[in-house]
């Protein structure tokens, strides 16, 4: 039978926050097992939970960047269930009161626009980490609780996805959004930005859910793509044989790019949630919702929209431009010194994305290029000091160095000559020197023409006006 | 009945407790005199009230985004039945 895939997405994202959620211990990642703890992380009794104003106004820009209704009212509650992991014998995160609800984003898929709604947001505190610790003599668990208490969004869609593809594209449009709000870093592989995936499946045409498994573990967009093609492999021959598809949560193994059974968890959706009474009751006026909607930066899609519009770049310039929010910076600010978008874009995408995946895959933010830089070498370019051809060479050594082109072009003595006299020499000694392609020229084979163009420029070591070397060039050979 | 031993049972096991039979039925009939009694705020008419959260009437309890001291490892680790180096030491978890 053919199968239609269903698929929803729970994306835990975890805060950038200096602090916990409910206490003062840094979020630092990699510090010392458990030196980042205290009484309130620990679950010591008697210590008492206080509320990071940071993480609530986070939630409310999450919310506000996906179109979700902030909740006015938010009460915290306690998930109920024993893990070495949890110190407290309950995680305290939010229930029948998210504070986002009803949200949406719109992805795009070969082209076809579609929008996936975002059932609720919701705040909470990450567990602890256990880990095998490889330590000799050592075959127990380890326990480390620094990123006990971590603030987490838990960020829920609809199951509106009907492709692995549209689950990525939904994913990594939610990754950039996180990223540009500055709330959370996106680093997948350190469990910054984690994914599970509700996947099932139900007979083409029909619109009753199958029964779904929930994957978890997945830690790249590549696995989630291979997670989800598994299961739909897995669940759609037990379907054919007859049988029939556990509710269950199911590991994403990366080594083999299977998913296999979480057994011993069939108890644990009892969670019996309660109202927390350490923590009081969150009101958030609408004065405080405007105030944050006034911090929200300018979104991908607005940006992308803008860049078409405003600046007259192609959809692929404006795509690739907008794809990190510190890389739109970097074109915004070149634009601003130096006019030309197109031109602009063209650089940054070739000779700055080149030089900086050629570098380690170094951050833009790093660049020693900086826009200020670039701008003052496209202006010598467009002022004809330098020709194309040598700007490339120029920012290469800019690179480097640091230096400014002035001083490179400079030093090297990379200017331009546009002198006519001084080339009409050069172009008089490649003639006189190959006076058998000369006579090809003139016996109508044109093509040797481009020979003639690079003898002249590699005797002026690059230096010569083009334009000009053309111009003299035609003369001389019709002439 | 307002709870049946069956139910009992499987709060202790959520719960992690043990209990043996003649605990169960003690307590089988403990809870579902609470239950009994406490369903006497039924009789009560409770439509158009929100539901009661909070016993004190306060909000917005906030602390700034500001880092305080941890308590360090040692003391961290000071009443942890086992330990090994940095860690809390816990019985093997397999997944």
């Amino acid at each position: 039978m053919k199968y239609q895939v269903v698929i929803g997405l729970e994306v835990h994202t975890q805060l950038t926050t200096n602090t916990k959620i409910f206490c003062g211990c840094s979020t630092r990642f990699g510090a010392e097992p458990n030196s980042q703890t205290c009484p309130v992380c620990l679950g010591f009794p008697g210590a008492l939970p206080v509320l990071n104003k940071q993480v609530v106004e986070n939630a409310i820009l999450a919310g506000l960047a996906t179109n979700c209704s902030i909740t006015q009212r938010n009460v915290f509650a306690r998930k109920n269930y024993f893990y070495p992991d949890l110190p407290k014998g309950y995680q305290i995160s939010q229930f029948d009161l998210p504070i986002c609800q009803h949200g949406h984003l719109d992805i795009e898929v070969d082209g076809e626009r579609k929008r996936i709604g975002i059932t609720r947001i919701h705040m909470e505190e990450d567990a602890g980490k256990l880990v095998h610790a490889d330590i000799p003599g050592v075959d127990d668990s380890c326990v480390d609780l620094n990123r006990a208490c971590t603030p987490l969004l838990e960020i829920v869609s609809e199951p509106d996805m009907r492709s692995p593809d549209e689950a990525i594209a939904y994913l990594k449009k939610l990754h950039q959004i996180v990223m540009y709000l500055g709330i959370c870093d996106g680093n997948l592989e350190e469990g910054s930005f984690r994914c599970d995936a509700n996947v099932s499946l139900m007979p083409v045409g029909s619109t009753v859910f199958g029964t779904r498994a929930e994957l978890k573990n997945i830690n790249s967009f590549k696995f989630i793509k291979q997670a989800i093609e598994y299961e739909i492999e897995r669940q759609a021959e037990i379907l054919d044989d007859g049988g029939k598809v556990i509710q269950e949560t199911r590991l994403f193994d990366p080594n083999t790019g299977t998913t296999r059974s979480m057994r011993g968890k069939e108890e644990a959706h009892d969670y019996r949630y309660f109202p927390d009474p350490d923590l009081v009751p969150v009101l958030i006026p609408d004065q405080w919702i405007e105030d944050v909607r006034a911090t929200l930066p300018e979104l991908p899609e607005a940006k992308r929209a803008r860049y078409v519009a405003e600046l007259g770049l192609p959809e692929y310039d404006a795509e690739v431009l907008v794809s990190s929010r510190e890389l739109a910076a970097y074109y915004e600010e070149t634009v601003a010194l130096f006019p030309q978008a197109k031109t602009v874009s063209n650089w940054v995408m070739g000779e700055v994305s080149r030089a900086l995946n050629e570098d380690n895959n170094r951050s833009i933010t790093d660049c020693p290029v900086t826009p200020a830089l670039l701008a003052d070498l496209l202006k010598l370019m467009e002022k004809g000091t330098i020709s194309g051809k040598i700007a490339k060479t120029v920012f290469d050594e800019m690179y480097k160095s640091g230096k400014a082109p002035e001083k490179i072009v400079e030093e090297k003595g990379l200017v331009q000559v546009s002198d006519t006299g001084a080339i009409e020499a050069m172009v008089d000694e490649v003639l006189n020197n190959n006076p058998a392609q000369v006579e090809q020229y003139r016996g109508g084979k044109e093509t040797v023409f481009g020979f003639f163009v690079g003898q002249v420029m590699r005797a002026s070591k690059g230096k010569a006006n083009p334009a000009v070397v053309n111009e003299l060039l035609l003369k001389k050979l019709q002439g | 009945m307002k709870i049946t031993r069956s139910e009992v049972e499987h709060v202790a096991r959520l719960a992690r407790l043990e209990l043996s039979d003649s605990e169960l039925d003690t307590f089988t009939g403990q809870m579902d005199g609470i239950l009994a009694y406490v369903e006497k705020l039924n009789a009560l008419d409770t439509d158009g009230i929100v539901p009661t959260s909070h016993a004190v009437p306060m909000e917005n309890a906030f602390r700034p985004d500001q880092p305080a001291d941890s308590i360090g490892v040692e003391a961290a680790l000071a009443n942890a039945p086992q330990r090994a180096e940095s860690f809390f030491r816990v019985p093997k978890v397999i997944e």
